[in-house]
């Protein structure tokens, strides 16, 4: 079975820093799978999992990035993960 | 109050305090040659294991900081608990790496990618050293460095604080800062003023205090009174209410009761301090130490640089005279561009004016910027070089100095030669500043970075007393003004006996300029000279206090 894989654009008008780039770690981090993101057109993926590799990524608003996961239910948290993508993050609360 | 172990730092932040200490802990470094990890494997889950305590210690934190810093924490902590941190150590375990190297080195790859990045992911670099520093000091089973968590309202201890530090404080339990290091200017001293917290800096041997000894904070006066009795608190609130009334009795130009004019000058050291004094009740500047420009730099600042430095110095003080101290650097401050091999004995070796003799190209250099810088703000600049001891490099310097069309040449006296020697030195020279605080390293030959020798280099010995009055004698035989910077100069009872020795100017932290201007401005030159003799006759540090005191107008014990 090959992986999953999604693309999907930043909503986030910070791009994946500071408070979305947490989240989005820390719901990768959830789903209990080696979850990778990558720039479309860019350099090698990162772990989902790493604030450090996702900071640096420096994926900005309305870039577009590669979602890449292996495994039982990385479907589904994938599209979890998109979801969380498609919006705003930093406007929350 | 006068059994109490009293020091004396300089307060930056008025306000009384009284409480005990909490020590900030440096960061600390891995070890230089830590031993390579005997089991990789094992290595990476002490490290997993640190990583995800810091995390937690972090977490902690977060849940009791306000919203914004709640964010920063919470983000530093998944930081700590990185698999790509972790990861990135493993292989420098793997390569031969003790834990805390290879977490130091981790961290550190992840810091240069952030600082190339620029904007905000440069500004998280300071929270991932945060990580790293927990980490490091946790691996060598040591605390934490930094600000420990306060539990009561406390009194901060530091060598120096770092802005963040500062800034990260929690304001309602920090009655006041201490610093060991750090100047009147310095972001510490700024910072507490601001968020008007009392703090004093450049107290001696303020790190070594145990943690939980009571301290009593004069952020006025610089006083810090250790293991303070029960009353001394009120005391130091009605002076400092006494004291400011007393402060702001008087200003402008300095002078005794009889209209004896002694110029109350600044020290400073780069040009932000310039601004800041520059807006002060000050007659101009009396030390301008220019080292900054030079230490800690690869090469040699090019005369551009240096113009540009000079001329916002020279603006702010507009016709107010500029004293410029070229470049004091040596063995002791190696400069990486004009290393001349290490030395026997520093501060007996090649620096100050010694250092210029063997590479001129800097004295010219810089000379020729302050000309430059001269002309083009047509301000009273005087230039003056530090270790001169000789008549012969007193010349050599004034002769540089003005063939690079600067008029007025001076020397640092702090040599006891060129004390002794005052007549045939200032011959050669327009004017003399004593540096007291080298003058008594060599007079009492006591290292000053020698803490434990703090009572020889009281500014209050005699026999510095002594130098200095040689050296004034010399000024009143070749009718050229000598003025002190330095410590002393800043002690509103010492200035008044450096005015009755003959000294003009007194150059000091333009904090401590008031105080001084208020201690002339309440004797006449008669007591001063007075004092002057009676400090003279004495045979100790102290006795020499205590008999000037006896001659001081009663309203001194406000100011002193």
């Amino acid at each position: 079975m090959s992986p999953s894989q999604r693309t999907v654009t930043i909503a986030s008008s910070v791009g994946l820093h500071a408070r979305p780039a947490a989240l989005f770690v820390q719901a990768a981090t959830a789903t209990g799978l080696p979850v990778q993101i990558g720039k479309v057109g860019g350099d090698d993926p990162v772990d989902a999992r790493s604030i450090l590799g996702v900071m640096a990524l420096g994926a900005k608003f309305g870039e577009e990035v590669v979602l890449t996961a292996d495994g039982d239910g990385a479907e589904a948290a994938l599209d979890g993960l998109v979801e969380l993508l498609s919006r705003d993050l930093d406007a929350q609360e | 109050m006068s059994a109490m172990d009293t020091r004396h730092g300089i307060g930056v932040s008025p306000g009384i305090a009284v409480g005990p200490v909490v020590q900030v802990r440096p960061p600390v470094r891995p070890p230089d040659k830590e031993p390579a990890t005997a089991d990789p494997a094992a290595s990476g889950k002490q490290i997993r294991r640190v990583l995800e305590s810091v995390a937690g210690t972090l977490e902690s934190l977060a849940g009791r900081a306000g919203p914004t810093a709640q964010e920063i924490l919470t983000a530093t902590a998944m930081m700590a608990r990185d698999p790509g941190l972790a990861a990135a150590a493993d292989k420098h375990l793997a390569g031969g790496s003790g834990p805390a190297t290879a977490v130091d080195a981790a961290a550190e790859e992840y810091c240069a990618m952030f600082s190339a990045a620029g904007g905000y992911l440069a500004e998280r670099v300071t929270d991932l050293r945060d990580v790293r520093d927990r980490a490091v000091a946790r691996l060598l089973g040591l605390q934490d460095p930094g600000v420990p968590e306060l539990t009561e309202p406390s009194v901060i201890v530091a060598h120096d604080l770092a802005p963040a530090e500062t800034a990260s404080l929690q304001r309602d339990l920090v009655l006041a800062i201490v610093t060991e290091s750090g100047g009147p200017t310095s972001h510490t001293a700024i910072l507490a003023a601001q968020m008007g917290i009392p703090a004093v800096v450049q107290l001696p041997r303020a790190v070594a205090l145990d943690v939980g000894t009571i301290l009593a904070v004069d952020g006025s006066t610089g006083e810090v009174f250790v293991d303070p009795d029960a009353g001394t608190e009120a005391t130091l609130i009605a002076r400092s209410e006494r004291r400011a009334e007393a402060l702001g009795a008087t200003s402008g130009p300095g002078a005794t009761s009889d209209g004896h004019p002694v110029a109350l000058l600044a020290n400073i050291g780069t040009a932000d301090d310039a601004e800041r004094a520059a807006v002060l009740d000050v007659e101009g500047v009396g030390l301008f130490r220019t080292e900054f420009l030079f230490l800690g730099q690869e090469i040699a600042p090019t005369l551009e640089e240096q113009v540009a430095v000079y001329t916002r110095v020279f603006q702010a003080f507009g016709p107010r005279r500029i004293v410029v101290r070229t470049l004091d650097a040596g063995a002791d401050k190696p400069l990486a561009f004009a290393d001349l091999g290490s030395e026997e004995n520093p501060a007996l070796g090649r620096r100050g004016l010694r250092l210029s003799a063997e590479r001129p190209e800097l004295l010219d250099t810089q000379l020729t910027a302050l000309s430059t810088a001269t002309r083009t703000t047509g301000a009273d600049v005087r230039v003056m070089a530090p270790m001169v001891a000789t008549a012969e490099e007193a010349a050599w310097f004034a002769r540089r100095v003005r063939e690079h069309g600067l008029p007025v040449a001076g020397v640092m006296i702090e040599v006891p030669a060129a004390a002794l020697r005052s007549r045939h030195v200032l011959a050669e020279v327009d004017f003399a500043s004593i540096g007291t605080n080298d003058l008594g390293q060599y007079t009492l030959a006591a290292d000053r970075m020698q803490g434990e020798l703090a009572t020889l280099l009281d500014p209050w010995q005699p026999a510095v007393l002594d130098l200095v009055a040689a050296a004034c004698d010399g000024g009143r035989d070749t009718g050229k003004p000598i003025g002190v910077c330095g410590e002393p100069a800043a002690d509103p009872l010492l200035a008044l006996v450096l005015t009755g020795l003959g000294v003009s100017s007194l150059s000091m932290a333009p904090t401590r300029v008031p105080a001084v201007r208020a201690a002339l401005h309440l004797h006449d030159l008669r007591t001063c000279t007075a004092m002057a003799s009676a400090a003279r006759a004495a045979r100790s540090p102290r006795d020499a206090r205590d008999a000037v005191l006896a001659l001081a107008n009663r309203l001194m014990s406000d100011l002193i």
